[in-house]
């Protein structure tokens, strides 16, 4: 494929996403739109998949450090992110749940 | 990265693409607070498939480097997530934003350096997608961590303005376009290194000229920054699930952004162009207020609330910064036990970020089916006995409706005015942050309860114990 192809075929997948994005994310009610925003921190830690490819395939030290250091942060928003997001889930009771 | 690595089907691929789906399945169960929790357990799991493809599939090196990433970034992640106090999640979603940004800024750099490295020159779009991976990601750094300043209040939460601010930005702007011109002319460390450095000091611009309630605009934001940042870093790897994460993430901060945007009664330009509020003091403190008002005493308040039949709850951050959550919980318990209906109205800016007064609230008991949103609860208001203001102000203000040259004309508000009564608790006659005075206060149905909003509830409460 020509790089233009694959920079189409990345565009087509962007847009189409946004869009499922869109839809899914109007329908989260307002009372979970903190655990959302949370979530969302900890699916932006997809990233790690990123760091995990460069951090591994990096042949000097500093792509290794650089690697590592993005493995780190990425993982401080996958790990805290979904931790944080479970604990407030977790607190949302209907009445007479208790 | 393998230039046909998007349309290679192989298993890496097909794991990516499973992780997608959970993704959106997982997010399509945060639609409802009974099915939100497994839907977040779903997300964890699509980020568990998409780490073990990206390991198995690949034929990685170097595994100490990764493995003390890993370590580190978990223990600090659980660590803030366990410690985290409910009243600071802004600041705590504010520093993950920061950080989702700066991982996909260092992947960016991380490529590049390995991409001069293999000596083979580097495709237009690549170099321009590694510029866009560093700008955002490096805005989203220093932007998120002024926001949190500014919400921790080690940053001042006032505006502050910059002389000739638009001049800076714009040459800003100009430099980062030139950088990737650069970039794409002669790839090398320079050209990046400049448009990092542009982008963490424009990060820090934006931000610096917004005042602090401003601030869950920001967040929202910068929240869809991370993740448009993330979708770059995907652009640049070839990787699909990336881009696709990304821009989730990318589109839920973007709607969050406009309902914030929305209930606040301002644009985006607006609220980005700051210096909102900066005449606060003058604007409340002009005029001599000298309407009568009535104020009451607790043991009238719960004379009020024990012969109701229906009330509602309208709670403001004053509510949280007094730590009254339990004591209203406790107050409800009570009205319910007596057969009064109880229910809450939460405006969307109630607290210090999207849904925050709700997760507040969660936890202190209150059931979330007795949360009502703006407009499940405005009809209700005039069938309501009393409506109870605590700690909320701007949000109740009627001249919003009314008052075309009022501030905050036209911002969608409670219909706490329309109840029989309304009680409301406040520390002083202050204006809200619009600088306005609540008409509110002035109506003849009014009762003002002066005082700490926690001492005052606890009253409340044991008076009505003892009638």
């Amino acid at each position: 494929m020509t790089d233009t192809q694959v920079l189409i075929t990345a565009l087509t997948v962007f847009v189409l996403a946004i869009f499922i994005g869109y839809e899914v994310i109007t329908k989260v009610p307002p009372t979970l739109h903190t655990p959302l925003m949370s979530g969302s921190n900890a699916i932006s830690g997809i990233v790690i998949v990123g760091a995990l490819l460069v951090a591994g395939q990096a042949e000097g030290i500093t792509g290794q450090i650089l690697g590592a250091i993005a493995v780190g942060l990425a993982m401080i928003n996958v790990v805290g992110g979904f931790m944080v997001t479970d604990r407030m889930l977790k607190m949302f009771k209907r009445s007479g749940d208790k | 990265m393998d230039t046909t690595a998007l349309f290679s089907i192989d298993a890496t691929n097909v794991g990516y693409i499973i992780a997608a789906i959970l993704f959106i399945v997982g997010l399509k169960r945060l639609g409802s607070p009974a099915t939100a929790r497994s839907g977040n357990r779903l997300s964890a799991l699509a980020m568990l498939v998409a780490v073990l493809v990206t390991v198995l599939g690949n034929d990685l090196m170097s595994w100490e480097w990764i493995i003390g990433g890993l370590i580190v970034g978990s223990i600090i992640g659980a660590f803030s997530a366990k410690k985290i106090a409910m009243t600071n999640m802004p600041q705590l979603v504010a520093v993950f934003n920061g950080f989702g940004g700066a991982a996909s800024a260092v992947v960016a750099a991380a490529e590049l350096i390995r991409l001069i490295d293999d000596g083979g020159g580097i495709a237009e779009n690549i170099s321009i997608t590694i510029m866009a991976s560093v700008i955002v990601g490096g805005v989203t750094l220093t932007g998120s961590f002024v926001a949190y300043g500014k919400l921790q209040g080690i940053i001042s939460t006032r505006p502050l303005l910059l002389p000739i601010r638009n001049v800076i930005n714009v040459a800003l702007l100009i430099g980062m376009i030139a950088s990737t011109v650069w970039l794409v002319i002669d790839p090398s460390l320079t050209p990046f290194l400049v448009a990092a450095g542009i982008a963490l000091a424009l990060g820090i611009l934006v931000v610096i000229p917004i005042g602090g309630a401003d601030m869950p605009v920001v967040i929202a934001l910068l929240n869809s920054y991370s993740g448009i940042a993330g979708a770059a870093t995907g652009f640049v790897l070839g990787n699909n699930v990336l881009i696709i994460a990304g821009s989730l993430v990318g589109a839920s901060g973007l709607i969050l952004t406009r309902i914030m945007t929305k209930a606040m009664n301002r644009s985006l330009a607006n609220v980005m162009l700051g210096g909102f509020g900066v005449e606060d003091g003058t604007a409340a403190g002009g005029e001599e207020e000298t309407r009568p008002i009535r104020s009451i005493q607790p043991d009238d308040a719960a004379m009020m609330l024990a012969y109701a039949t229906s009330v509602i709850f309208v709670p403001g951050y004053g509510l949280a910064v007094a730590q009254a959550q339990h004591q209203v919980r406790e107050l409800a318990d009570l009205l319910k036990d007596k057969g009064i209906s109880v229910r809450y109205a939460i405006h969307p800016v109630a607290g210090r970020m999207p849904g925050h007064m709700n997760v507040l609230l969660a936890e202190a008991n209150v059931p979330y089916d007795e949360l009502k949103d703006l407009d499940e609860i405005n009809g209700e208001f005039s069938r309501t006995d009393v409506a109870v203001v605590i700690g909320a102000n701007d949000v109740t203000n009627p001249s919003a409706r009314t008052d075309t040259t009022s501030p905050i004309y036209g911002m969608p508000i409670l219909n706490v005015d329309q109840a029989q009564a309304v009680i409301m608790m406040k520390r002083g006659m202050s204006a809200g942050f619009a600088g306005v005075q609540n008409e509110l206060f002035f109506l003849d149905k009014t009762m003002m309860l002066f005082g700490d909003a926690k001492d005052s509830v606890e009253k409340i409460t044991s008076e009505i114990k003892d009638l």
